[in-house]
Formats: structure tokens, sequence, C-alpha cells
């Protein structure tokens, strides 16, 4: 089984988006897109070294939602604050201590953090373990950390670290 | 009513892509003008082509919703972009407005670490001794 | 009601794309330049969903698409050029 469907969840995810490309759903693009979401995780084999596991599907799904919310509230802040004054703006580097060990989450909530209000994640230390964030407009570094460490960093370990 | 609504989504869209490029203009370091074109350009084109979804589905016979398929990439690529934009903006050592961390600016020295490698460990070690990071020609 | 609406956000994005260009023109650093490349190519791709909605022809998505992966390619090319010096090693 493992051999011949190495990434269960990839291939679905492969099907459905020869579906949403082909834009029809007549059954031979769904065979067409089952065939190739099989056959592509078999071929790309030595370029995906590790398994996904997602541990809390339920957790994944209510972190995608609150992740959706927070991307259109980020927007009308970051609007708000390009048309007020820009100099009176505080930039600022905060450096965000990171729990998380794997690849995938840390990506994750890099990603996350640019997508969320007034904040960019901007590298990562040798160490993965700091990761530069730089903000907006923010006069309290430590209470940034403690938001997102709160909203998105818990979430994701759980979803993919803790069992 | 679907008028109304196609209508509400185009017009968000449009002026969220030029509130983004707004801030590509307006702000006064790199890091800063980061901000405007990752967000505010990406779910304006976000909303825009949701629209043209919405729209087609209602004109033509069956749903179209590939534009959905677009959404979902700039959404995913966008922050991937700017990440990486920020990291070589740091390394060519781009004006800030903005104070680095005491601490950082010690320890990041000559790193060329990315959350986004797929490389597993092994990889890494033994690639790192040959790709010393170089300065653009 | 969208026969009014689709020409002035044709004209706010066209505005949106003057802008991308002054800064890929004067930008002072090459991440400006980059950054203003990568718009413009997100820009572009408004642009053309609104002629689509505009001319109703869905012909328009096979090349936002494109653009879309082409874009963020090129961005991630001319990002590495500026990290390492070199794009493949």
């Amino acid at each position: 089984m493992a051999r011949l469907l190495p990434h269960p969840i990839l291939s679905p995810t492969l099907a459905c988006l020869w579906l949403l490309l082909v834009n029809s759903i007549t059954p031979g693009q769904v065979f067409l897109g089952l065939l190739l979401g099989w056959m592509i995780p078999l071929l790309t084999l030595s370029f995906w070294p590790e398994a996904v596991t997602i541990r809390k599907p339920l957790t994944l799904l209510r972190y995608i939602g609150l992740l959706l919310i927070d991307i259109i509230m980020a927007n009308f802040t970051v609007a708000r604050l390009i048309l007020g004054d820009p100099d009176r703006l505080k930039p600022i580097f905060v450096e965000l201590p990171l729990d998380l060990t794997s690849d995938l989450a840390i990506s994750l909530l890099a990603n996350s953090i640019t997508l969320t209000p007034g904040t960019v994640s901007a590298r990562l230390s040798e160490d993965r373990r700091y990761l530069l964030v730089h903000a907006l407009n923010e006069t309290d570094p430590d209470a940034l950390i403690a938001t997102i460490k709160r909203r998105y960093e818990r979430p994701l370990q759980e979803i993919f670290e803790l069992c | 009513m679907l008028e109304y609504l196609l209508s509400f989504l185009i017009l968000t869209g449009a002026t969220l892509t030029f509130i983004g490029s707004l801030g590509l203009l307006r702000f006064k370091d790199f890091y800063m003008r980061l901000h405007g074109p990752t967000k505010a350009t990406t779910l304006g084109v976000g909303s825009l082509l949701i629209a043209s979804a919405l729209f087609f589905s209602s004109r033509n016979v069956g749903i179209s919703l590939h534009e959905i398929l677009i959404t979902v990439f700039l959404v995913i690529t966008a922050p991937v972009s700017a990440h990486l934009l920020a990291k070589a903006a740091l390394h060519l050592n781009l004006h800030s407005f903005a104070k680095m961390p005491a601490k950082s600016t010690k320890r990041e020295e000559g790193t060329d670490d990315d959350a986004m490698d797929t490389q597993t460990p092994e990889e890494k070690s033994s690639s790192s001794d040959t790709d010393v990071p170089r300065k653009p020609v | 009601m969208l026969g009014s609406v689709i020409p002035i956000a044709l004209g706010l994005v066209t505005a949106a794309v003057a802008m991308s260009f002054w800064r890929l023109l004067c930008g002072p650093s090459m991440p400006d330049r980059i950054l203003a490349l990568d718009t413009l190519y997100i820009n572009a791709i408004a642009l053309l969903m609104l002629l689509g909605i505009h001319l109703g022809s869905a012909l328009f998505f096979e090349a936002a698409l494109l653009i879309a992966l082409m874009g963020f390619i090129g961005t991630v090319a001319l990002c590495k050029y500026l990290l390492r010096g070199d794009i493949i090693e």
C-alpha cells in the first residue's frame, strides 16, 4: 500500500488540480485526473523525501479558516496604513524564537506570518531556531511575539508535531 | 443581485490592487515597500479572479472554477517571493529605518539558509561546504 | 452596472501598473526593481481578468495562469541571483 500510494494527500490534490485545470468533471477527465494523481507521486518519488502526516485534520481546517479571516483583515489594516501618513509608521525588526522543528511547519508559519497583518518574515537563522520578522507598525515587540505564538505557532505545532 | 456582488468584488479588487502599488510608491525603505504588494495586491487580484469565476459561472452552461486555481497559486507563492526578496535585501545590507535586534546581526552573518528549502539535513550538510555565498557581480 | 464598473476598475489597475513601472524605473536598489516586476506580473493578471469579463471571453484564463507561473519563477530566479550570484549551480 505504502509503495503503491506513497503520498495519500498529494494524490487527491493533484486529481482536483487537474479537474480545475481542464474545468470539467466528465467521467473521462475524472479518470485521467486520478491516473495522473497516482502516477506523478510515483515518478517523482525521489523529490519528496519525507511524507506529510496531519495529526489533527479538524485543527487544520480551523487554522485555514482563521488564516483566511486574518488575511482579509490584514489587507484592510495594511490598506489603512498605506493611505495614512508614511512618516508616522514605526517599522521594527523582531526576532521570533521558534518552537517548531519540522521544515514544513516552519515554512507554513513563515507564510502565515507574511500573509497576516503588517508582518513579513525575513530570514530564518542558520540553526533554525529564530525567525526574523519585519513589522510595519508595531511598538511592542513582545506583544507581537506572543500573538504570533498563540495564534499561529500553537495550532501548527498541534497539527504537525505533537501526537 | 449577482450583478451588485460582482460590481462590489471588482471594485474592491481594483482598489486593493491600486493601494498595493501605492504602497510601493509611497514608503521610504525597501522592507516597508514589501508589505504593500504582498498583501493588498494579492487579495485584490484574488477577489478579481473570484469575480471572474462567478461571472463565467453565471453566463455559460456549467460552472467555471478554474480561476480559483490562480487565486490559490498566488496566495501560496506571494509569501515565498516576499521572503526571498527580504532575504536578498538583508544579504545586500539594504538601508532600513527599522532597528535590527542586536544579537541577530552577529549570528546571521553569511547565512544562506531557507525555510522553503526542501533539502534534507544530510544533503544540506554535504553541500554546504561547497557553495559559499557570493556577492553578485 | 457592470458596464460602468469595469472601466473604473481598469483605470485603477492601469494606475497601479504605472506606479509599479515608476518603481521599476527608478527604484534605488535591485530588490526594489524585482519587487516592482513581481507587482507588475500580478497587475497584468488583474488587467487580463478584467478584460476577460469586459469582452465576455474565457480565453484569457490560460494567459493569466501562464503569467502567474512564469512571474513567480522569474522572481525566484532573480532573488537567487542576488543571493548567490548565480542561478543554476
